[in-house]
């Protein structure tokens, strides 16, 4: 979890939330380059249609934002990336302000995309969803995917009240 | 989606000298609920993209989550869309609409 000291904020992660964390934030990356698909409601969420009742001005809209948004989107995943220890090892991630907010949105990017994959839905109980999983298949891939949103919801927590502080 | 956060007014016959044409309105921004973006989260997006104090920036998130929307700015159309832009960038999820 993220604490400030002085102008940094800093967090020491195991090898297995490096490994983690590589993988959301790669994914992420995936989505927005290779992958990039308008009908994908994961692009849905992370491109929203800024005129819901006017297609001409919401095609329009994006053909002027859409680049630079996706470019963005790109870089602050790519912050992720950059900050985290090389290779199969745990380590301390130190972030100056500008990547501690870079980590931020891509940490939200990264739980927006699994919110939609997932299903979360208003009022979705976490620990219900994960209780109900585990009781179904407790190797399942639905179990990795809700344990690793939790935590990066609690990920971005910390680093939100080491900014706030 | 796309309503409006005023309520609607039902047409009345007589023309209002005072009312403002629809042309000459200015735009909004408009935050949508989302199950997913922390409450904190989101306060701290419109303090830092708005300038808005937190008990103003907490206001309007607990409107976002207990009203489904709020509106977060308004003025000329480029600029909502400049916001709307911002806030995609942050993760929320931003139209623009009249006012």
């Amino acid at each position: 979890m993220f604490r400030r000291y002085g102008d940094r904020y800093v967090a020491t992660f195991a090898v297995d939330e490096v490994r983690v964390l590589r993988k959301v934030a790669s994914e992420v990356v995936g989505l927005l380059t290779d992958g990039f698909d308008h009908g994908d409601p994961v692009v849905g969420r992370l491109f929203p249609e800024v005129y819901p009742e006017d297609a001409a001005s919401a095609a329009e809209f994006r053909r002027y934002t859409e680049g630079d948004l996706k470019t963005a989107k790109i870089d602050q995943a790519g912050a992720i990336l950059a900050a985290l220890p090389d290779g199969e090892v745990g380590g301390e991630v130190r972030l100056d302000a500008e990547a501690a907010e870079a980590w931020l949105r891509a940490l939200n990017d990264a739980r927006l995309a699994m919110g939609v994959r997932l299903e979360i839905k208003d009022g979705t109980d976490l620990g219900e969803e994960l209780d109900d999983a585990v009781a179904e298949d407790p190797t399942s891939s639905r179990v990795f995917q809700l344990s690793v949103y939790a935590y990066l919801g609690y990920l971005q927590e910390s680093l939100l009240n080491a900014l706030i502080d | 989606m796309g309503g409006m956060a005023a309520p609607q007014v039902a047409p009345v016959e007589t023309p209002d000298t005072d009312e403002v044409p629809a042309s000459d309105r200015p735009w909004v921004t408009i935050v949508w609920d989302d199950p997913v973006n922390l409450m904190t989260y989101v306060t701290w997006v419109f303090q830092k993209l708005f300038g808005y104090s937190r008990e103003k920036a907490e206001q309007l998130m607990l409107d976002v989550h207990h009203k489904g929307k709020a509106v977060v700015s308004s003025g000329a159309r480029e600029r909502m869309e400049h916001d709307a832009s911002q806030l995609h960038a942050y993760g929320l999820w931003a139209t623009v609409d009249r006012s």
